[in-house]
Order: structure tokens, then C-alpha cells, then sequence
């Protein structure tokens, strides 16, 4: 397969509770550029522009792409909005790559912003997604939605709370380490095992926060790439996998995937993988950086990615398996657990794992970095995004 | 130096009504539920599936669905959560809410699970352990609306 297209520049903002101080366009400008100064190149450089923007509930102002274009570049340019909830970053991402692998666009910049705590309340608005006829009354949302996934993964596998809490305090202790992330404080497992339960089996420490920032990346042809980057992050493969609305179709006798697992992120991966030539992730990745706004949820993703068998990723989680230093570092930015401007989030895991193959991590940096997945999960654990960057064209 | 500049905020709200219309089968469906305290599915006449909460087509056929089949009363639990925290427009916790395969039916529909002590979550959870037989029971005053019925435990200890 012909690697087209690389990403040479990455942007971002700080990810806070709240950013007062700018309007969500000025947020989105200040991730855009960054990653145009990144890049070496100017928004006169850049051919489209990609805007990744998840419910528009959340930012409060409806259809905000029109809010969003002067900021972002986009004037005199094609431009689209791309949603798919959760993994809008991801198929912002994706979206990017088409436009530069059909070979009609040398340069396109993908930026996605959010600020998720200016509304009291996410929740609320992430039940409004929901079937009005079967589903929204019964209240779901986005913490029970997944700890529907939980339970069963737990029940299937005897995944234990004390596993989940693992993975707590490694993202906390990684995201310690990352300027970037909202939370920087590490925790405990017993601090996680004692915080009070949201939606069983999730507890507090179990869940993402809410946060308010912006990211961008530059996806650039071989050509300008070799021209404006010593190193860029050659995007060797790329998939995704969306799966049915309802939830209860992926449980019971009917059930082809199952709620519990991530069986759909498993199939993108499986064909990112093979586009990107990797015949065995565990040994071949070097990092993975994975959306996954609960602890439970990361666990499923791992089994997925290929990282261990099904049912094996909460021990492997508990015994440091994906721990900094250990056999392969997950969410070395601390992930989703430490920041989740929405929007922007699954683009975040393609943009820290850039700047991972880069070489351009900082403290957060796994050594040696050759291979970096990243995914994204959207509306009811139903849009999965894969992507994997490599150091080697 | 310059003092830390004043930041305004401008108030604002979304509320915006709507009356969604449920189509035929959505339609049936509810009316099943409020004037028979029937639950039925929807079936594919492809993959034989029975698909619950019914819709006018099978997504995994492509096809239009055919004909309606009755299920439960009784059924099992696929997934359950315990909400304890309170939500802005959602109900004041503790409650419980389960994704069901009622009997006969191919796929499981969510609804709230009454009748089981929530006071401690734990001893709550292994009541309504993935597995768990339970049975509908229904509203006094039915509206067609999804909350018509509920779940409870097959084996009641309340």
C-alpha cells in the first residue's frame, strides 16, 4: 500500500475545566495555529479545511461550523462539519486523509474544538441523542451507556472495579506528566475504590471529566511533507467501523457483537492493520492512544486492538502491562481520563500519537516510538475510528 | 502590568418542543402496550430475528419487517446499570435500568427495573446480575409511551 499522506503539524491547547478567556472560535483558532506554526506553513498554505464539531448542544450554539469559519481558516476554501459524537476527531481525521490521499489536496488543516462545561450539565444534553420513542425516557446517557459495556464485560469475564481503578491511576499518573491534560493530579486505587458510584459499575474515578479545549493537526501529501518535516507521522493505515443505534441489538440471542467487547473497534482495527502491514500489534505498536472517556471502556478497546485476548485486559491492566515503561504504554498522555473537550478529543489521541512518532512528546514521550495507534468511539459505542501512524513511510 | 481583564457571560437556553410522530410500527407498538399490555416485536422475514423495540425494518437484512410477534412476559437481563447520581432533566437517583430479552424476542430493550432495594448498591447489583429472570409489570395509567411498562424480578424478595 502507498503511504500518500503524513500529519507535520499538531496543535493544542491547554485542556481546562473552562476557558473564559476565549469563545469557542477563538479556541478552535488557537489549536489551528498552533499547527499551522508547527507545520512551518501559513493558512494561505492549506487547501481544505476539516471541522470536527460532536453534538452542538454542547458548545450551546447551534450548526457552530458557521461560527467556527472565519477561525479556522476556511474562507475561500471547501470546508465540512464532521459528527460522529465521541469520535468526531477521528473522522475529522479520516475526513483530512481522503481529501489528501484522492490526490486533489496537497494540504489540509482538521481542527475541533469543544468547551463542555459551560452547559451544567452533559448529560443532559447527551440524552437528547436518544430514540424518543423507546430510549430517552428510560434516561440513557453517555455514563450509563457505558456501564451497560461494563457489566457485561465484567459478567463475561469477570473483570473486577479493582481492575477499572487500575486503569485510573495510570492515566492519572500519565497525565501528571502532561502539561496539556485537565486533570494532573495522580490518585490511588483506593481513592478510585472509595469514590462514590455515578452509574454502577462507574465510579467517579472511573470517568472522564468535562472538559473545555481545542486541537488541530496538518495532514500534508508526501511531497509538501518531505519538503516541511524532518520527521513526519506517516498515516500507514486507517479504518472505521460504525454498528448498529441500539444497544440491546448487540446483546442476546440475536447478537452478532456484543455490547461488552469492542468487536466493532476490533473489525477497524483489523483493517487498519493490514493496511498498515502489521501482522502482530502487540510486539509491532509501540504506544496506543485510545478514546475511552471510562476506565471499563479502555479495557474492551485493548482486547480490540489486538493487545491481548478477550478477557485478558483487566489483569493485564492491573499488572502494569500498559503502564509508561511497560510492554505497551496506553494513553501515555493520561487520555481521555484526564481530558475530554468531546469534540476534539478523539482527535487528540491522533495528535498526541503524532507527536509520539515525532518524537515531539516531551515528558510524556514513550522511547524508541515507531508505531502509534489511535482511536476514536462515538454515539452508542457504535462509530469506531482507527488509525496508525509510523515513523517509516 | 495589566489587571486580569473582566470576562462577561452572556446567559442563554436551548428549549425547543417536539412532537415526534412514531410512524406505523412505533405507532402499533405503544398502542400494543397501552390499551392490551401486550409487548410485541417485529419480525424479519430473512433472518427470522424477532426485534425489539420494534422498527420498520431489519438493519442487518435491509429489508422491510413483517408481522408482529408477542413476547415476554418473562425475560432475562443482558445489562443493567444503578444511576445514583443526579442528572439535570433525568429522575432523582437511586434507580435501576436493565436491558431485557424478553422471551421469544432475538434482541434486548431497555426499560427502568422497579421492585428492587437500591439502598446499597452492591447488594443491588448481584439482584440484578446479568442473567437474571424478571417479568414486565405495567403502569396503572398507560399513555403509549415506552413507561408504560417496567421490569421486576421473577423472584421478588420485596
Amino acid at each position: 500500500m502507498t503511504v500518500t499522506t503524513a500529519i507535520i503539524g499538531v496543535g493544542q491547547t491547554p485542556y481546562r475545566f473552562q476557558t473564559p478567556e476565549l469563545t469557542w472560535p477563538e479556541l478552535a483558532q488557537e489549536a489551528a495555529r498552533r499547527a499551522l506554526e508547527h507545520a512551518r506553513l501559513g493558512v494561505d498554505d492549506i487547501d481544505a479545511v476539516v471541522l470536527g464539531l460532536a453534538p452542538s448542544a454542547l458548545v450551546g450554539v447551534n450548526e457552530a461550523e458557521k461560527w467556527a469559519a472565519p477561525a479556522v481558516g476556511a474562507a475561500g476554501k471547501p470546508y465540512l462539519r464532521v459528527n460522529t459524537g465521541g469520535a468526531t476527531g477521528g473522522s475529522a481525521a479520516q475526513a483530512g486523509y481522503y481529501h489528501v490521499a484522492s490526490g486533489l489536496f496537497k494540504t489540509v488543516l482538521v481542527v475541533c474544538a469543544d468547551k463542555v462545561a459551560e452547559s451544567p450539565d452533559a448529560q443532559h444534553v447527551l440524552n437528547a441523542p436518544w430514540d424518543p420513542l423507546y430510549e430517552k425516557d428510560v434516561t440513557l446517557n453517555a455514563i450509563n451507556m457505558c456501564a451497560f459495556q461494563a457489566v457485561r464485560h465484567m459478567h463475561k469475564y469477570g473483570t473486577t472495579e479493582r481492575q477499572l481503578a487500575s486503569v485510573a491511576v495510570r492515566s492519572r499518573s500519565n497525565g501528571a506528566r502532561n502539561p496539556l491534560a485537565h486533570l494532573r493530579r495522580p490518585v490511588t486505587l483506593e481513592e478510585v475504590l472509595d469514590s462514590r458510584y455515578i452509574c454502577y459499575p462507574l465510579k467517579l474515578a472511573d470517568c472522564c471529566p468535562r472538559s473545555s479545549g481545542a486541537c488541530a493537526v496538518v495532514l500534508a501529501s508526501a511531497e509538501v511533507a518531505a519538503r516541511q518535516c524532518a520527521r513526519p507521522a506517516w498515516i500507514r493505515g486507517l479504518s472505521a467501523c460504525t454498528n448498529t443505534y441500539y444497544m440491546g441489538d448487540r446483546m442476546g440471542p440475536g447478537a452478532e457483537l456484543d455490547h461488552g467487547d469492542c468487536d466493532d473497534l476490533a473489525l477497524a482495527a483489523r483493517r487498519a492493520y493490514e493496511m498498515a502491514g502489521i501482522r502482530d500489534p502487540r510486539r509491532e505498536v509501540s504506544l496506543a492512544e485510545i478514546y475511552a472517556p471510562f476506565t471499563s471502556t479502555e479495557i474492551a478497546a485493548v482486547e480490540a486492538l489486538g493487545f491481548c485476548a478477550k478477557g485478558e485486559g483487566g489483569r493485564l491492566a492491573e499488572a502494569g502491562a500498559w503502564d509508561m515503561g511497560g510492554e505497551l504504554p496506553v494513553n501515555p498522555s493520561g487520555g481521555t481520563l484526564c481530558a475530554n473537550p468531546i469534540s476534539a478529543t478523539a482527535l487528540v489521541r491522533v495528535a498526541e500519537a503524532a507527536l509520539q512518532v515525532m518524537g515531539e512528546a516531551g515528558e510524556r514521550q514513550v522511547p524508541g516510538a515507531r508505531v502509534a495507534v489511535a482511536t476514536g468511539v462515538g454515539g452508542s459505542l457504535q462509530f469506531h475510528t482507527c488509525l496508525v501512524l509510523a515513523v517509516e513511510r | 502590568m495589566e489587571s486580569k481583564p473582566e470576562i462577561l457571560t452572556i446567559p442563554g437556553q436551548w428549549n425547543i418542543s417536539y412532537l415526534y410522530a412514531a410512524g406505523v410500527t412505533g405507532s402499533e407498538f405503544l398502542r400494543r402496550l397501552r390499551d392490551e399490555k401486550r409487548i410485541s416485536g417485529v419480525a424479519c422475514p430473512r433472518c427470522r430475528r424477532v426485534i425489539l423495540p420494534p422498527r420498520g425494518f431489519c438493519d442487518r437484512c435491509f429489508a422491510a419487517v413483517e408481522g408482529w410477534v408477542d413476547v415476554g412476559p418473562g425475560g432475562v437481563i443482558e445489562s443493567f446499570t444503578i444511576t445514583t447520581e443526579p442528572f439535570l432533566g433525568l429522575p432523582d437517583p437511586p434507580y435501576a435500568i436493565a436491558y431485557v430479552t424478553l422471551d421469544g424476542a432475538s434482541t434486548a430493550m431497555v426499560n427502568f427495573v422497579r421492585g428492587v432495594d437500591l439502598s446499597d448498591v452492591r447488594e443491588a447489583a448481584r439482584a440484578l446480575a446479568v442473567g437474571t429472570r424478571v417479568k414486565v409489570g405495567w403502569s396503572r395509567s398507560r399513555k403509549g409511551r415506552i413507561t408504560d411498562f417496567h421490569y421486576r424480578l421473577a423472584k421478588s424478595k420485596v
